[in-house]
């Protein structure tokens, strides 16, 4: 019967969301205030009921209901409570659902934080959003239905997918469609500017709040996810270029150059169409990232079980949205003004070039994950596009952006100043030789490329401490304003990024090897003592477990236990391997199981694979200092400074909810 | 003006792609490969682990599955486990292809996760991969006692497609006749 429920309350919110893509519309074309204001009770109501939706499907996983089809395949009666909960987004149908609650909190969002808004502006961006929503409902409604039951009944689930049973993975999916669906807003805002023809200038400073955050999201999905790939597939990599990760990185790159472009559109209001069209592109590009993991088009680790149906229907949703926003564009864009007055070592330029490369990147990646389906369409035969051809392009397209980077935040807006630039350069420079000599006397990585990485991620952080630098001594209270600071910090985030993939990728060491029961070997720095073998019973497998006492080779003080697992799962029989790690500011150490290589006597003696990953955390170190710096900027006052200021000019005396906008 | 067309044609021309591939994504599951009811291709590969060669003709007398892998692919990782437990199950051996894959990646690779396979072919430079029609890895042939090939599963073998239709196809062969 709930389960019965959460359908109806689908049903429900999907007929609100229709309302909410015509009436606030209709009403700011007829101007009709009535229409226009019913977009935040509506946003309201979806929310209610998709949340509504969302909690009984967790319930129905809670109290194992099998006679839900979608549970009895996605769980089982020996799961634990926490992945019983991760469960509910763990397979095609309920993650589509988590999408639609996500994005129905960000039309809510939009709807309680953005009262300050000239009414018939968000009435418009509700309507959009509204857009959205509906076709999202439409399609699990249609196609991915998950409260479907199934019967007769089934005594047990057939488990969620053991790579899938992780802490990682309970996190990741929020995060990311955070992000994802966060790209939802900028399009809006960005159609709402179109269909009022004239550019409405304030957009772009109502959009850069949310753009940020949506963006930090993103950042902040892409980094769990590639810390889970990391320990969880045992494989020891980080980044893998697979389709479904392009597909989140795609929108990631065209988002980092929407967030600055914005920042050129809002302060020198030029790159307009720029602007529109990046806010544009980057939710296509979510889009065409759902199309490709939804579809089967490409296969992947993450590919959903595909279904033709849901293809066509992504991608109508793709032709309707993309289509018709690009459309538009062509129809609109040019009664905005043209860009005049850049200077050549201006900050516009800096700017220009950041979009220009990221661009240049995303286009990169996009071609490398379409090709293989370009080729097969053009019978050239089916081709993997793999990482040589990712990993070379893509550093080659970020070197001047790591090059530059440092340089831009100091170059002056309008007409910069050759010889200023200069100065900077060289001041900076030669603070970043100090640094980097010191950082490779104390890293000392291996392999010129490494060394390279190291030098380019002193000049990085360097950069950004100048920059706060400068900042505070022009400031008049002596310290820099928190959106610079905010900059600053994801700046530097950048640099430590940088040192964690030159130290990985160059100074990394690897040994696979037969280690018996009292074997010790040493790896790196470390002596590695494998002291016993055992099984284990976990409440859904099996396990055969290790214990490796480490040491720090000449020295009798114990550094970890470290207990990797080959797990059997009851349900399904799948074996995983899990690998121990031991974490470290300066490396990580990697230990996992292989197989088994004496017969006779099993537990004894193992292929074992170990490993020194020295600064790999920096990687997502890095990821997180962008991800703070990014929300840093976003709460900076400015933003809600300005709004009440425009509030108290525009408020008109049927909007009720100005009050709101400086809390 | 073409500088404001340009994003919708460049977006039309992705949009047809994407439906010619979402086509042939429902195709390959209902044209079957042209290859199915006809004899395998001859190869002559020498082995991963020690110098032996295997020709078809040594492979003929009972049916076996050719699973076409390689260490840098991600889809391998994830049926290995299918792939597992078909070989664990006993019902038929499992010849490994690896295909255009570093031998010494291969061997990490199967140190790592387990050897399912009987034997193991090495296929570096792709040309008997190119005569099977190999899209790209996984994918896994049904081969016949006799050498014919009786099923083609592009990308992941997953339980389902094992317990619908592989075993099921499997256990009508008229098997073992060595």
């Amino acid at each position: 019967m709930l389960a019965e429920l959460g359908q109806v309350s689908l049903i429900l919110a999907l007929l609100l969301a229709l309302q909410q893509s015509v009436l606030p519309l209709w009403g700011s074309y007829s101007g009709n205030q009535q229409l226009q204001l019913l977009s935040r009770p509506l946003s309201y109501g979806m929310l209610g009921f998709i949340t509504l939706a969302f909690v009984l499907l967790t319930s129905a996983f809670i109290t194992q209901d099998f006679s839900v089809e979608y549970v009895a395949r996605n769980s089982n009666s020996l799961l634990p409570m926490q992945y019983r909960i991760s469960a509910v987004w763990g397979g095609h149908e309920g993650s589509l659902l988590l999408w639609c609650l996500v994005l129905a909190i960000w039309i809510a969002a939009v709807a309680r934080f953005s009262a300050a808004l000239p009414l018939q502006f968000l009435a418009r961006v509700s309507a959009v959003l509204g857009m959205v929503a509906a076709a999202f409902l439409l399609f699990i409604l249609f196609t991915s239905n998950p409260f479907g039951r199934l019967l007769p009944t089934p005594a047990d689930g057939a488990d969620l997918n053991p790579l899938l049973q992780d802490p990682g993975l309970i996190i990741h999916p929020p995060m990311l469609y955070m992000g994802y669906v966060g790209m939802a807003v900028p399009f809006a805002f960005a159609i709402a500017a179109l269909l009022g023809g004239r550019m409405e200038s304030g957009w772009v400073r109502w959009c850069r709040p949310w753009t940020l955050t949506a963006w930090a999201f993103l950042t902040a999905g892409i980094a769990l996810g590639s810390w889970w790939a990391y320990y969880e597939l045992g494989w020891g990599g980080w980044w893998f270029w697979d389709p479904v990760e392009n597909a989140s990185f795609m929108p990631w790159l065209i988002g980092t150059a929407l967030v600055h472009s914005l920042a050129v559109t809002e302060k020198r209001k030029v790159f307009q169409n720029w602007t529109l069209l990046l806010a544009i592109t980057a939710f296509s590009l979510s889009l065409l990232g759902t199309f490709l993991v939804r579809s089967g088009a490409l296969t992947s680790v993450h590919a959903f079980a595909s279904d033709p149906t849901r293809g066509i229907f992504i991608l109508a949703m793709l032709g309707f949205f993309a289509g018709g926003a690009l459309t538009l564009f062509a129809l609109r864009a040019h009664t905005l003004k043209p860009d005049t007055g850049i200077g050549l070592y201006s900050r516009e330029t800096m700017l220009l070039l950041n979009n220009v490369l990221f661009a240049a990147a995303t286009g990169m990646v996009l071609l490398g994950t379409l090709y293989p389906l370009l080729a097969d369409a053009l019978k050239l035969g089916k081709i993997s596009v793999g990482p040589p051809y990712f990993g070379t392009l893509f550093i080659v397209l970020m070197i001047p952006v790591v090059l530059l980077m440092p340089l831009g935040p100091v170059t002056r807006w309008r007409q910069g100043n050759w010889m200023e630039l200069r100065q900077h350069a060289r001041n900076m420079a030669l603070a970043a030789a100090g640094i980097a000599v010191l950082l490779l006397l104390l890293l000392n990585p291996a392999g010129v490329r490494g060394w390279l990485g190291v030098i380019v991620a002193a000049w990085l952080m360097i950069g950004s401490v100048w920059y706060l630098w400068q900042r505070s001594r022009s400031s008049r209270d002596g310290a820099p304003r928190r959106w610079e600071f905010g900059m600053a910090l994801a700046h530097f985030g950048v640099g430590v990024f940088v040192v964690g993939v030159s130290m990985v990728e160059s100074s990394e060491i690897q040994k696979d090897l037969r280690m018996q029961v009292g074997d010790t070997v040493t790896v790196g720095q470390y002596d590695y003592h494998f002291a016993d073998s055992r099984n284990v019973q976990g409440p859904n497998y099996l396990a055969a477990r290790g214990v490796f006492e480490v040491r720090r080779s000449g020295d009798t003080e114990l550094v970890a236990r470290m207990l990797p697992e080959k797990r059997r799962y009851a349900a399904g029989g799948s074996i995983m391997t899990d690998a121990a790690i031991e974490p470290g500011l300066t490396r990580d150490l990697y230990v996992a199981l292989g197989e088994p290589l004496d017969g006779e006597n099993p537990a004894q003696v193992w292929s074992v694979r170990i490993y020194t990953k020295p600064f790999v955390r920096w990687i997502w170190g890095g990821a997180l200092l962008i991800l703070l710096g990014a929300l840093l900027s976003a709460s900076d006052r400015r933003y809600r400074l300005q709004q009440t200021a425009s509030a108290r000019v525009i408020t008109t005396p049927a909007a009720p909810a100005g009050a709101n906008a400086g809390a | 003006m073409l500088n404001r067309i340009l994003p919708v044609a460049v977006f039309m021309a992705l949009c047809v792609l994407l439906f010619v591939g979402l086509r042939m994504a429902d195709q390959k599951d209902i044209i079957p490969s042209p290859l199915i009811g006809k004899p395998a291709p001859e190869f002559a590969l020498s082995t991963l682990d020690g110098d032996q060669l295997i020709r078809r003709d040594d492979l003929l007398g009972q049916p076996y599955l050719l699973n076409v892998w390689a260490s840098w692919c991600p889809g391998c990782r994830v049926e290995h486990e299918q792939i597992t437990a078909i070989a664990e199950s006993g019902l038929l051996p499992v010849i490994g292809l690896n295909y255009k894959d570093a031998e010494d990646d291969a061997r990490r690779w199967l140190n790592q996760f387990g050897n399912p396979y009987q034997q193991i072919l090495v296929d570096a430079d792709g040309k008997v991969g190119i005569d099977f029609g190999v899209y790209g890895a996984p994918e896994t042939f049904l081969v016949d006692a006799d050498g014919i090939i009786r099923f083609k599963q592009v990308g992941i073998l997953d339980q389902r497609t094992w317990e619908t239709s592989l075993r099921p196809l499997i256990q009508s062969l008229p098997g073992d006749e060595s």
